[in-house]
C-alpha cells in the first residue's frame, strides 16, 4: 500500500507534530506522550478522550472549546498506555475531576481502567464512560460487548457541552451515559484499510462485494453481500438501527453519515439524501444532519450511519457551541 | 540450578527479551490471522524498553527487577497486551523481598502473576488468551519435582502445549471475539508469546546447568 509517510514507527508522532504546526496556538503536546491538551485550562471537569491512532480526526483532533480538554493517542489501532493517560489527564485536570470517554475495546478498557485506578489512588477524582454504539458488534442483550465507532462523535459532543456547562463529575457522567445509551450506529465496508508500514490491508473484499457491520479496525461484520445501490444499502442500515434502538415515529434524532476514510463526500451525501427520505417517511423528526469523515480506518472505503435520539436535555447540550479543528457547532 | 540470584534473574530476563524481540515477525504473522497483526511489534517495543531499564544498573532484590520489567512494558507497549504482560511481571514482584529465589519460590511468583492477570483481565482457561499458556505452566512448575532447571523445562513444555491448544478455542476477549468459530484453527498470539517467555527461561537455565 502506497502511503505518504517517512518511518512507520514515527507516523503517530509526526502526525501530531504536523497538527500542532497548524494549531499549536491553542493546543499543546503533553510531554513526549501522544497526548494533546488545550493551552487554556478552564474551571470545569476535564474531558479526556482517547484511543488508538489511525482513526483521524478522532480522537486527537477533537480537542477544543466545548469539546475535549485533552486527547491521548496510542500507536496505530493500539490503546495508549496508562502512564501517558495519567500524564495527559493530569495536564488537563483543573481540580474538578476528570471524565474519560473512549470506545469500548479490550485494550482501551484495560489501560484506561489502570490509569483511572492510579489517579484515584493519587487523589484525582475521575470517571469513565465507554462508547458502545455499534449495533452490529454484539446482540442487544450484550450491549456492553459492543464496540465504539462513529457514535463517538455525538457522545464526545454532549460530554464536552455538559462539562463546559459546569456540571459536576457525577452529573456529567449521567448526561454522557444518557447520550451514549441513545446513540446507535452501523457501518458498511467496501474495501479495507492498511496500517502504515503493513504490506496488505487487514482484510480484503472481492471487487463486487460489501460487508455490513464491519468494525473500524477491520473486525468482521454480520453479512457479506453483492454491491448494492446506495439507497438499498442505506435502507438496510436504517432498518437495522431502528430494529435495535426502538427509535420510532415522533422521536427526534440527530444523524451522522460518517465516511470510513476514502469514500467521497458525493457518496456520503447520496447516502444522506436517502437517510433523510427514510426518516421523513418514518415520521422521525430530524434535528440535525452531519455528513463527513470523522471516525476513519485509514483508507477503508465505506460509511456508517449513526442516530442519536434526543430529549430536551440532550438537545440543549447537542446545540451548545463547540469549536475544534475538525468539528464546530 | 537450585536457586536464582537477583543478578542471574537480570540475565535470564535479558536473554528472554532478546528471544521475544527476535520473534517479532513470527508473532505478528500469528496475530494477523485473527487480530490486527501487531502483537509482535508491541512485544518488541516492550522488551526493548526492558533491556534498556535492566542494562542501566545492577539490582540486589528480585522484586525490584520484576517490578522494573513490568513498568517498562506498561509504559512502552499500550494495547491489551501491554497491561497484561506488564501485570505478569508486576504480579511476579509480589512476595517477600529477597535477594534470590528457590525453585518453590519462583513457582509461587509465577502463581502470583497468574492471579494478578486473572484479576485484571478476567480470563479463564479456554478463553483463547495468554492464560491458556500461563496457567498450565504454573501447574507444571508447582507439580514437577526437581530443581529450577527441571521445573522451568516442564513449564515451557506445558506452556507450549497450552498455546497450541488455543487453536481449538473460540475467543472470548479482544478483537478475535467477533470472529466466533472463524477463530478456530488459529493460535492466540499472547499465548504463543507466553510460551516463548517460558521456553527462553528454560533454555537460559539449561545453559547455566551445563
Amino acid at each position: 500500500m502506497k502511503k505518504l509517510i517517512n518511518d512507520p514507527e514515527q507516523v503517530v508522532n509526526e502526525t501530531l507534530e504536523g497538527f500542532l504546526a497548524a494549531y499549536g496556538d491553542r493546543i499543546a503536546r503533553v510531554g513526549d506522550t501522544g497526548g494533546l491538551v488545550l493551552r487554556e485550562k478552564k474551571d470545569k471537569v476535564a474531558l479526556v478522550i482517547g484511543g488508538g491512532s489511525g482513526h483521524e480526526p478522532m480522537f486527537s483532533m477533537f480537542v477544543g472549546d466545548g469539546l475535549a480538554d485533552a486527547s491521548i493517542s496510542g500507536h496505530i489501532f493500539t490503546s495508549p498506555d496508562p502512564y501517558s493517560i495519567i500524564e495527559t489527564a493530569t495536564a488537563a485536570d483543573a481540580g474538578r475531576g476528570v471524565l474519560f470517554v473512549y470506545g469500548n475495546y479490550a485494550g482501551d478498557n484495560l489501560n484506561f481502567e489502570m490509569a483511572s485506578e492510579m489517579l484515584t489512588m493519587s487523589g484525582t477524582p475521575n470517571r469513565i464512560v465507554r462508547v458502545w454504539d455499534d449495533v452490529a458488534s454484539a446482540p442487544k442483550e450484550r450491549t456492553e460487548d459492543r464496540r465504539g465507532i462513529a457514535g463517538d462523535l455525538f457522545v464526545v459532543k454532549v460530554a464536552g457541552a455538559a462539562t463546559a456547562a459546569g456540571l459536576d463529575l457525577d452529573e456529567a457522567v449521567r448526561v454522557t451515559e444518557k447520550a451514549r445509551d441513545n446513540t446507535f450506529s452501523i457501518g458498511v465496508a467496501l474495501s479495507g484499510g492498511t496500517i502504515p508500514g503493513a504490506a496488505a490491508p487487514a482484510f480484503t473484499l472481492p471487487e463486487d462485494e460489501i460487508e455490513f457491520g464491519l468494525g473500524i479496525h477491520g473486525e468482521p461484520g454480520i453479512r457479506r453481500a453483492k454491491l448494492l445501490p446506495a439507497d438499498e444499502i442505506v435502507e438496510e442500515l436504517f432498518s437495522l438501527i431502528l430494529a435495535d434502538s426502538g427509535i420510532k415515529a415522533g422521536d427526534r434524532v440527530c444523524t451522522l453519515v460518517n465516511g470510513l476514510g476514502s469514500t467521497t463526500l458525493s457518496e456520503l451525501y447520496i447516502m444522506n439524501r436517502k437517510l433523510r427520505q427514510l426518516l421523513d417517511g418514518a415520521g422521525i423528526a430530524v434535528h440535525d444532519m452531519v455528513v463527513g469523515s470523522f471516525v476513519t480506518c485509514q483508507e477503508m472505503a465505506g460509511a456508517s450511519v449513526t442516530l442519536m435520539r434526543l430529549d430536551e436535555e440532550l438537545m440543549g447540550y447537542y446545540d451548545a457551541p463547540a469549536d475544534s479543528p475538525y468539528y464546530r457547532k | 540450578m537450585e536457586k536464582i540470584t537477583a543478578s542471574q534473574l537480570k540475565d535470564l530476563l535479558l536473554f528472554t527479551a532478546d528471544r521475544l524481540i527476535a520473534a517479532r515477525d513470527e508473532l505478528c504473522a500469528i496475530d494477523a490471522a485473527i487480530g490486527d497483526g501487531d502483537h509482535g511489534l508491541g512485544m518488541a517495543h516492550g522488551f526493548e524498553k526492558v533491556k534498556t531499564v535492566l542494562s542501566a544498573r545492577d539490582f540486589t532484590g528480585v522484586n525490584e527487577i520484576f517490578q522494573q520489567v513490568g513498568m517498562a512494558m506498561l509504559g512502552a507497549m499500550g494495547g491489551a497486551s501491554g497491561v497484561i504482560f506488564a501485570t505478569l511481571f508486576m504480579g511476579a514482584a509480589r512476595g517477600t523481598a529477597a535477594a534470590e529465589l528457590t525453585a518453590d519460590e519462583f513457582a509461587a511468583r509465577m502463581e502470583n502473576a497468574l492471579t494478578a492477570i486473572q484479576t485484571r483481565g478476567k480470563a479463564q482457561v479456554g478463553d483463547k488468551t495468554m492464560v491458556d499458556a500461563l496457567a498450565p505452566a504454573c501447574d507444571a512448575m508447582r507439580n514437577t519435582d526437581g530443581d529450577l532447571t527441571a521445573r522451568l523445562s516442564a513449564a515451557a513444555e506445558a506452556a507450549e502445549a497450552g498455546a497450541a491448544k488455543t487453536a481449538e478455542y473460540e475467543a472470548r476477549f479482544g478483537r478475535a471475539k467477533a470472529l466466533g468459530e472463524r477463530a478456530i484453527g488459529h493460535r492466540d498470539a499472547g499465548a504463543v508469546s507466553t510460551a516463548l517467555i517460558f521456553r527462553a527461561m528454560a533454555d537460559w537455565a539449561a545453559e547455566q546447568a551445563d
